[in-house]
């Protein structure tokens, strides 16, 4: 079989696989959301909590308790790095020094899993799956809490309750993210992942070197890492790691555990606003532009351009010989539009434009299909100013999904699309404007060199957490000002997307004329995928031309 | 505002309380649970699928070694970590490093001295290093390009190194996944227990 077929075929099965999960498990999240009862685990964890489950939030208690949860969430992780050679399983590493801890802390809160760390070499086996592992859940479940509660400003009329931020939060864990990561954890174990609680197993090679293997609760962590979009490693390597991703079979399953929830919330949002095709037009938004970045960067990498690169005959620098091209592509492409930030190969050896599409891939804002929860809201706020742009050109009212557009909701979603850019623009200049900051450069005095900075402050404006891992981030400069623009780029849509749920939910909705906009047809998608490009394009044009197109154009 | 400082309160109480819960659950119950699961179930996986050689461990079929200071043995891909398993990464050098430009026409130069082939021959595999720094595989031609060189140094037909290294080869899975390889790692442990 030739190259191209072998790899649209493994496309092809990745498609084909959430194809077959989209409806059962998206039909299934629909009713996870609006049932009202509670499970007998959910019930002692409420009476614990004291928690009225039966007690909705307006949009500010919904926003003050993810803020709060978060909040503690940050404080708690920070306190069992700075913490670690008092606890248990540490295998003798020291405790984690303030500015690393703090971004870390705020990296995996924000879901973000930048790390400027080296795993092996920082953390101990306690703090990787009982602090880290667990915001692995939480900052997964909290993201899509809030997009629940924008489906229910959608779906719900005159009424100023979003539904309750921990029964959202305690279902999303137990119902959804807990089963899924038992199961899966064992897939991977079966396809080779390890999960033990070994420091690690020293072997003596055929020419007597001495190799001292990692152990590591790895499999139960990986999972939970591709389903919740998280993205930190166990391993530096992360997912070019053996023992996290040791076979193509694996690959493809994480690939496709990445993309699971994303995916199909599109059609748990569809059934909750009572009209599956409006999901069906979202996700065609979502697929349109995942598939034309997968197709970019695989002609890229297989294209191989750079004189490095044209030197070794293949763009196979830091990628593993069981991935290839089109494997790491296609992860590359998949990490970078959720908001995953994994890599099963080193995105900084990336060809200039392969490299370049994961860039901009994620300065799309991550809505392709972004992160579980952030991916979906982030598309429906685009939505909302594609609908308010065709109102402008066309002269019709502006409504979406039976809400009215009005002065207070555009307000808010133009904050929402300035927020992420002005970070990570204001942060890249500032980065670049300081010779302390630039000395972090590894691929020195060139364009890629700015690229290196330009992904760091991309990924964590937009928390993916992948990097072009040459920049040297472990510095008190990049660990506080990526730490803060992680947080922001977290926290402020949020607080945004729960206003805009809490102000469409008190309308009344509007019946459906003549004049209203369909948003469930071809146009409206291809409209939307076109708002998409050209408000990311026109806001990073600039940027892109100084890093990758320059070096690759 | 008084109202709401006390209810901002109480959801910080409510926030820690969660926190506690969900640790115990997620990152206690949940991850021992797994590991128990797993090493009853998949023992040898969960372990690192480590394999022997005259009853020794001698590797885990995984994860690369540095075989440079056996010319009688298959070679592994440049690594950026020589294959420290301690401390996997990659070299992250872009894709017009000058360094790594120059690295690239010194290994092509040092392969086809050791192999006896001309430097053109030698895939790009060869030349580069992997994202892990752990790769245990190389493409089948880098193999078949060290087939003379081992049943020369051992003092084997070239038919018996061959069929070891198709017997080490692994095509695409099912097909079309991934890239064909050959396991470097078991391709030498079975060099190895021939003696």
């Amino acid at each position: 079989m030739s190259d191209t077929a072998a790899g649209l075929l493994q496309v092809g099965l990745l498609v084909a696989l959430l194809a077959a999960v989209y409806r059962p498990l998206g039909g299934y999240m629909a009713r996870v959301y609006t049932s009202d009862k509670d499970a007998r685990i959910e019930r002692g964890t409420y009476k614990l909590l004291g928690v009225d489950s039966k007690a909705d939030q307006t949009w500010a208690t919904y926003a003050r308790s993810v803020l709060a949860f978060s909040a503690v969430s940050l404080i708690v992780l920070y306190l069992v790095q700075r913490l670690q050679s008092h606890l248990p399983l540490s295998l003798g590493l020291p405790n984690v020094e303030q500015g690393l801890a703090f971004n870390t802390a705020a990296s995996f809160v924000s879901n973000t899993n930048w790390q400027s760390y080296s795993p092996e070499a920082t953390m101990g086996h306690l703090v990787q799956f009982a602090g880290l592992a667990v915001q692995n859940f939480l900052s997964a479940a909290a993201g899509i809490t809030v997009a629940i509660a924008l489906i229910r400003g959608f779906a719900r009329s005159k009424t100023d309750r979003l539904g309750n931020f921990w029964v959202d939060l305690t279902r999303t864990v137990f119902r959804v993210l807990l089963p899924i990561a038992v199961l899966g954890t064992l897939v991977l174990v079966a396809m080779g992942v390890v999960q033990n609680l070994s420091g690690g197993h020293e072997v003596t090679s055929l020419v007597g070197q001495t190799q001292h293997l990692p152990g590591g609760p790895v499999a139960s962590q990986e999972v939970i890492k591709e389903l919740g979009t998280n993205g930190g490693g166990f391993y530096n390597a992360n997912s070019g790691h053996p023992f996290e991703n040791p076979n193509p079979l694996s690959n493809l399953f994480e690939i496709f555990l990445l993309l699971l929830i994303p995916v199909s919330l599109t059609r748990t949002f569809g059934l909750m606003v009572k009209d599956k095709r409006q999901g069906y037009a979202i996700l065609g938004v979502m697929g349109t532009l995942w598939a034309a970045f997968t197709f970019a960067a695989t002609l890229f990498e297989n294209q191989g351009a750079g004189t490095a690169t044209q030197a070794a005959g293949a763009a196979m620098e830091g990628k593993e010989t069981r991935f290839g091209e089109w494997a790491s592509a296609l992860f590359a492409t998949s990490t970078t539009g959720t908001s995953t930030g994994a890599v099963n190969s080193a995105h900084d050896s990336f060809t200039p434009l392969g490299g370049g599409t994961a860039l901009f891939h994620m300065m799309l804002g991550e809505v392709s299909p972004g992160g579980t929860g952030t991916g979906l809201y982030g598309m429906l706020v685009l939505a909302v100013l594609a609908v308010f742009v065709a109102g402008l050109m066309v002269g019709r009212t502006p409504e979406y999904l039976k809400k009215k557009i009005t002065a207070r909701e555009m307000k808010l979603v133009s904050l929402y699309i300035l927020s992420t850019p002005s970070l990570v623009l204001a942060g890249s200049a500032i980065a670049m404007g300081l010779a302390g900051a630039r000395a972090s450069i590894f691929n020195a005095d060139s364009p890629h060199g700015f690229s290196e900075v330009l992904y760091a402050f991309t990924s964590a404006g937009n928390n993916n957490g992948s990097a072009f891992g040459g920049l040297s981030a472990n510095t008190p400069f990049f660990n506080t000002t990526l730490g803060l623009v992680m947080l922001l780029g977290r926290f402020v849509p949020i607080v945004i997307v729960l206003a805009l749920a809490g102000s469409f939910a008190r309308q009344q909705p509007v019946p459906v004329n003549e004049g209203t906009l369909p948003t469930h047809k071809a146009l409206f998608v291809a409209m939307l995928v076109g708002v998409v490009l050209i408000v990311t394009g026109l806001t990073y044009f600039p940027v892109l031309t100084l890093g990758p197109l320059a070096e690759g154009l | 505002m008084s109202s709401r400082l006390p209810a901002t309160f109480r959801q910080f109480g409510v926030a820690t309380r969660a926190i506690a819960i969900f640790t115990l659950a997620l990152g206690v119950i949940y991850p021992l649970a797994m590991t128990g699961a797993a090493q009853v179930l998949f023992h040898d996986n969960a372990n690192g699928s480590v394999i022997q050689v005259d009853g020794k461990d001698v590797a885990s079929d995984l994860i690369g070694q540095d075989y440079s200071k056996d010319p009688s043995l298959f070679q592994t891909r440049p690594s950026a970590v020589d294959y420290d398993a301690a401390g996997s990464a990659a070299s992250q050098y872009g894709p017009n490093n000058k360094e790594l430009e120059d690295l690239i026409a010194k290994r092509r130069a040092a392969v086809a001295k050791l192999e006896g082939v001309d430097p053109s021959q030698v895939p790009a595999d060869a030349l580069t290093a992997s994202g892990s720094g752990l790769d245990p595989a190389i493409s089948p031609a880098y193999a078949a390009l060290q087939v003379n060189r081992v049943a020369r140094e051992r003092g084997l037909d070239v038919a018996k190194v061959q069929q070891l290294v198709k017997e080490n080869t692994q095509g695409r899975t099912l097909g079309f996944l991934g890239e064909p390889r050959v396991n470097v790692v078991t391709l030498n442990a079975d060099l190895a227990a021939m003696n």
